[in-house]
C-alpha cells in the first residue's frame, strides 16, 4: 500500500521547509522531495529602492545570519556606486563578520544539532532540544549561556544592533572603534576563543563518536565543493576571496566572485519556492537523480574546510591537519559538516582575538564618500551557511534596477535533496517508519544547517 | 503559577526567535514560571503527526502563543489558524505580525510578478520560461502578505525588529495577569539623545544613510538631529521600544541605530496601531517646509508596515482574488 509521509515542518533549521517521502506499494522509497515552502520575493522588491538603503533591507533575509546579508550587500552597493572602503573600515566590517560566524556556529551546533546527538536513549522530541541538553549537561548550558549573552552585549555596546545590524554603509563603517570598545570587544573575544576550544574537547568526548555511528551509514553523495578563499595563499576565507569551484575528485577551477554566473546557473523546480543551482560547465546539468547526481556542489563548513589549502591561524590549523590526516581531502561525509563548524568556530575567534589586538582597529578613516548612481556591484562573503551572492544593478538616480542574490543555503538545495533521499533509504527500506526513522532522516538534513 | 508558551514563525526571518533566546535562562529555570511546550526552531513538534496524517493537528495547548512574521501561504494562515484554538492568548510577535514588516514590500506588486522574478531564470539551458508551482506539493501564496490581524483576533501587539526579551518577558506577564501593556505613545524621538530643537530648517533631504563622517568621534548627546541636518530619519513617526532599558544587559537606553550613528528607518512601526508612517512623515516634514520631492522612495517609508493596505500594487493587471 503506497503512502506518502510528509514532515513538516522540519524542525530546529534556520530556514522554513517540509521533506515527503513517497514509498511505493512495497514500503520501499520511491522519491523525496525538501520543499522550500515559502517566498518572500527579495529580489523583486529591491527594485525601486534607493542602493544605500538596501543593506538595512536584506539583514530581514535571515534573523541567525544578518550580518551576512548586510556585508554582501554593501559590499555590492560599493560596486555600484565605484566605491571602495579605506583600510580601517573594511578591517572593521571584516571583524563584524568574523564575530557573527562566532555567535551563529555557537547557535547551531549547540541549540539545532547536538541535540540528535546527546548520548542514552533520550526521552524523544521532549528532551531532543537544547533544554533537554541543559538538563542532561548542566556546566554545557551555563557555559552556553554566558558565551551567547558575551557574544552579544559585544556587538550591541559597539555598533548599537546585532540582530539587524546597520553599522555597515556605503563607502565603509558608520562609526570607527573607541579604545574602549576594543578593550570590551577583545576580552569577549579571548572568552570566545576559550569556549571554542572547550567546545571542541566536549564535542570529541559527548557528541562525535555517537554522530559518526549514527550518521555514516546515512550518506553516500559524492559532491563538488564551493568556497572562498584567500588568492595569494588558498587559505579559508570568511570576509573576502576569490571563488574556488571544486570537483568530488579535489581537481578545482578559481575565479573572481563577480564572474560567478560564467560557472553557476539555476534550475527551477515546481515543487520548492526557491531555485537551485548547479555547477555549469560540468557537462551534465543538474540531476537530483541519488544514483547519478550531475552537476553537484556543496558550501557550508565542509566545503570552506575542503576547498581551503591551509587556515591562516595555528589552534584551527592544527584541527584541520588532524581532520585531513583522519578524513582526507576532499571530505564527503556529511557528519563531518558539524566537526568542520567547530574547526572554523576555533578560527573565528583566533580571527577575532588577533584582529582586535592589532592597534589598527582602533583607525579613524573608516569611510570615504559613496555617490548614488548607475553601475553594478556584486559582493560576495562566506556565510555561516555558504556562499552568500548579492549582485546588484543600479539606475543614474543610484536606484536598484535588477537584484540577484544566491543565499548561503540555496547552494545546498540540490546536496540536500539527494542526501534526504539516500537517507531516506537506508532509514525506511524494508522497514516499518517509525520516529526514530524519521529523526535520523532529519538529522541526516541538519549536518547542513540549513 | 508556570505559564506554558508555543511558538510558530511564520512569514519572519527567525529573528523574533533569536531575541527569544535571550530568555533562555528563565526558560531553563523552574522557578521563573515559563515553559517552552512548542517551538520548531528548537523543539520537535509538528502539528501533523508524518507517521499518522490523517489524524487531527494537536500542536500543544498553552496559556500564550507568540505568532512572529506575517502571513504569505495559505500554510500560514493555516498554522496561525491553529495556534489561536490551541492558544488562550496570542501575541503577535515583531514587526512583521503586527504590520507586515519588510516582507510586507512585497506588496507592491501582484503575486504573479513575484513569481515571474523568483521562478524564472534568463539565462541557462532551462530557457527562462517561469515555472508554475505545484499547488499539490506547494502552499499557494496568498495575494498579499498580511499582518497577523488581518486574519484572526490577536490580545497583544509587540512591535519591534526584533523586540527585546525583556518586552517579550513584559508583555507575556501582563497578558498572563490579563492587563493591558502600557501604551506609552511614544515615538523614537523620545528615546534619542541627539540634540533638537537647533532651529535649522533644512530645505531638502540629502542622500545619506547616516550621520556625516566627520561627526563620528562626537559623542551621541553632542550630535545634531539627523532631520534638522537634512537626512532621513524615522524617529518621529515610529514608535519607541528600540532602545534597550538602561541597565539591562547591554543597553545605554539610546535607539540602536543612532547609537550606530545611522538613521531610524522604523522598524518598530507606527506610533499608533493604525498609524500611517509615510504620511506622518510627510505631514512632519511640510510643517518643517521641506522639499517633499526629495523624498526620493515614498513606499520605502512604509518597509516596515506595508500591510493593512498602506502599501498597494501599482501593476495595472491588479490584484488575483483570494482563496
Amino acid at each position: 500500500m503506497s503512502r506518502t509521509i510528509d514532515i513538516r515542518p522540519v524542525t530546529r533549521i534556520e530556514g522554513h521547509a517540509a521533506i515527503d517521502i513517497r514509498l511505493d506499494d512495497r514500503g520501499r522509497v520511491d522519491r523525496t522531495r525538501l520543499h522550500i515552502t515559502s517566498l518572500r520575493g527579495f529580489e523583486k522588491f529591491l527594485e525601486g529602492r534607493q542602493a544605500e538603503e538596501a543593506p538595512r533591507i536584506v539583514s530581514r533575509i535571515c534573523g541567525i545570519c544578518p550580518w551576512m546579508h548586510h556585508a554582501a550587500s554593501v559590499k555590492a552597493v560599493d560596486g555600484c556606486f565605484g566605491v571602495q572602503p579605506p583600510e580601517a573600515g573594511n578591517r572593521l566590517r571584516e571583524l563584524m563578520v568574523t564575530l557573527a560566524h562566532i555567535n551563529d556556529k555557537i547557535l547551531h551546533f549547540f541549540f539545532l544539532a547536538a541535540p540528535d546527538f546527546m548520548p542514552g536513549d533520550g526521552d524523544g522530541p521532549a528532551e531532543r532540544s537544547i533544554i533537554g541538553l541543559a538538563k542532561a549537561f548542566p556546566e554545557l548550558g551555563r557555559r552556553v549561556g554566558r558565551v551567547r549573552r558575551t557574544g552579544r552585549l559585544m556587538v550591541e555596546r559597539f555598533v548599537g544592533r546585532d540582530i539587524h545590524p546597520v553599522a555597515m554603509i556605503p563607502g565603509g563603517f558608520a562609526k570607527p572603534m573607541s579604545p574602549a570598545e576594543r578593550d570590551l570587544l577583545l576580552e569577549g573575544a579571548r572568552k570566545q576563543l576559550e569556549f571554542a576550544l572547550w567546545a571542541m574537547d566536549w564535542a570529541e568526548e559527548n557528541i562525535f563518536p555517537g554522530m559518526m555511528d549514527r550518521m555514516s551509514p546515512l550518506g553516500g553523495l559524492e559532491s563538488g565543493f564551493l568556497a572562498l578563499v584567500r588568492p595569494h595563499d588558498g587559505a579559508l576565507a570568511l570576509y573576502d576571496g576569490e571563488l574556488r569551484l571544486m570537483r568530488p575528485d579535489g581537481s578545482f577551477i578559481q575565479f573572481a566572485a563577480e564572474d560567478y554566473r560564467d560557472h553557476l546557473a539555476e534550475h527551477v523546480e515546481p515543487w520548492s519556492y526557491a531555485r537551485f543551482p548547479y555547477a555549469r560547465n560540468w557537462g551534465s546539468g543538474l540531476s537530483l537523480d541519488p544514483d547519478q547526481p550531475g552537476g553537484v556542489y556543496r558550501v557550508n563548513t565542509l566545503a570552506r574546510i575542503n576547498a581551503a589549502d591551509l587556515i591562516d591561524t595555528p589552534l584551527a590549523q592544527g584541527w584541520l591537519d588532524d581532520f585531513r590526516a583522519r578524513f582526507g581531502r576532499p571530505a564527503q561525509n556529511e557528519a563531518l559538516f558539524h566537526r568542520a563548524r567547530l574547526i572554523e568556530l576555533i578560527h573565528a575567534a583566533e580571527r577575532a582575538v588577533e584582529m582586535l589586538s592589532d592597534p589598527a582597529i582602533t583607525g579613524k578613516d573608516v569611510s570615504r564618500p559613496a555617490r548614488p548612481g548607475a553601475g553594478r556591484g556584486v559582493g560576495c562573503v562566506e556565510a555561516p551557511r555558504g556562499t552568500l551572492i548579492h549582485d546588484y544593478t543600479t539606475d543614474d538616480n543610484g536606484l536598484i534596477t535588477r537584484a540577484e542574490i544566491m543565499v548561503g543555503t540555496t547552494h545546498n538545495l540540490a546536496p540536500m535533496n539527494i542526501s534526504v533521499a539516500l537517507a531516506a533509504r537506508r532509514a525506511l527500506d524494508g522497514r516499518k517508519p517509525d520516529a526514530e526513522a524519521l529523526n535520523l532522516i532529519e538529522t541526516a538534513l541538519r549536518a547542513y544547517d540549513p | 503559577m508556570t505559564l506554558s508558551l508555543s511558538v510558530e514563525c511564520l512569514n519572519g526571518c527567525s529573528g523574533c526567535e533569536v531575541a527569544l533566546l535571550d530568555l533562555m535562562d528563565e526558560l531553563l529555570d523552574p522557578a521563573a514560571g515559563l515553559r517552552l511546550v512548542h517551538l520548531p526552531l528548537l523543539m520537535d513538534h509538528r502539528h501533523r503527526d508524518p507517521l499518522e496524517p490523517d489524524t487531527e493537528p494537536v500542536p500543544p495547548l498553552a496559556d500564550i502563543g507568540l505568532i512572529s512574521g506575517g502571513l504569505r501561504t495559505t500554510e500560514h494562515l493555516a498554522t496561525a489558524r491553529l495556534m489561536r484554538k490551541r492558544c488562550r492568548i496570542i501575541i503577535a510577535l515583531g514587526t512583521c505580525a503586527t504590520h507586515g514588516g519588510i516582507p510586507a514590500l512585497a506588496n507592491l506588486w501582484p503575486k504573479s510578478e513575484l513569481l515571474d522574478r523568483c521562478l524564472a531564470v534568463d539565462d541557462s539551458p532551462d530557457g527562462g520560461v517561469r515555472v508554475e508551482p505545484d499547488e499539490d506539493a506547494l502552499p499557494a501564496l496568498l495575494s498579499r502578505t498580511y499582518a497577523l490581524d488581518e486574519a484572526l483576533e490577536v490580545d497583544y501587539l509587540l512591535a519591534g525588529c526584533p523586540p527585546h526579551a525583556e518586552a517579550v518577558a513584559e508583555v507575556v506577564r501582563a497578558a498572563a495577569g490579563g492587563r493591558a501593556t502600557a501604551d506609552a505613545g511614544r515615538s523614537v524621538c523620545d528615546t534619542c539623545p541627539t540634540r533638537r530643537g537647533t532651529g535649522r530648517r533644512p530645505a531638502r533631504l540629502e542622500r545619506g544613510v547616516g550621520f556625516p563622517a566627520d561627526q563620528a568621534e562626537l559623542p551621541l548627546s553632542e550630535l545634531t538631529c539627523l532631520l534638522e541636518q537634512g537626512r532621513l530619519c524615522l524617529g518621529p513617526v515610529t514608535s519607541a521600544g528600540c532602545a534597550r532599558p538602561v541597565g539591562t544587559q547591554s543597553g545605554p537606553g539610546v535607539p540602536g541605530c543612532i547609537q550606530a550613528r545611522v538613521g531610524c528607518r522604523g522598524c518598530h512601526g507606527p506610533l499608533r496601531p493604525g498609524g500611517n508612517q509615510l504620511l506622518d512623515l510627510l505631514n512632519a516634514l511640510a510643517s518643517g517646509g521641506l522639499d517633499m520631492d526629495s523624498l526620493i522612495d515614498r513606499p520605502g517609508v512604509l518597509r516596515f508596515s506595508g500591510a493593512h493596505n498602506r502599501l498597494r500594487t501599482r501593476s495595472a493587471a491588479g490584484d488575483d482574488r483570494e482563496e
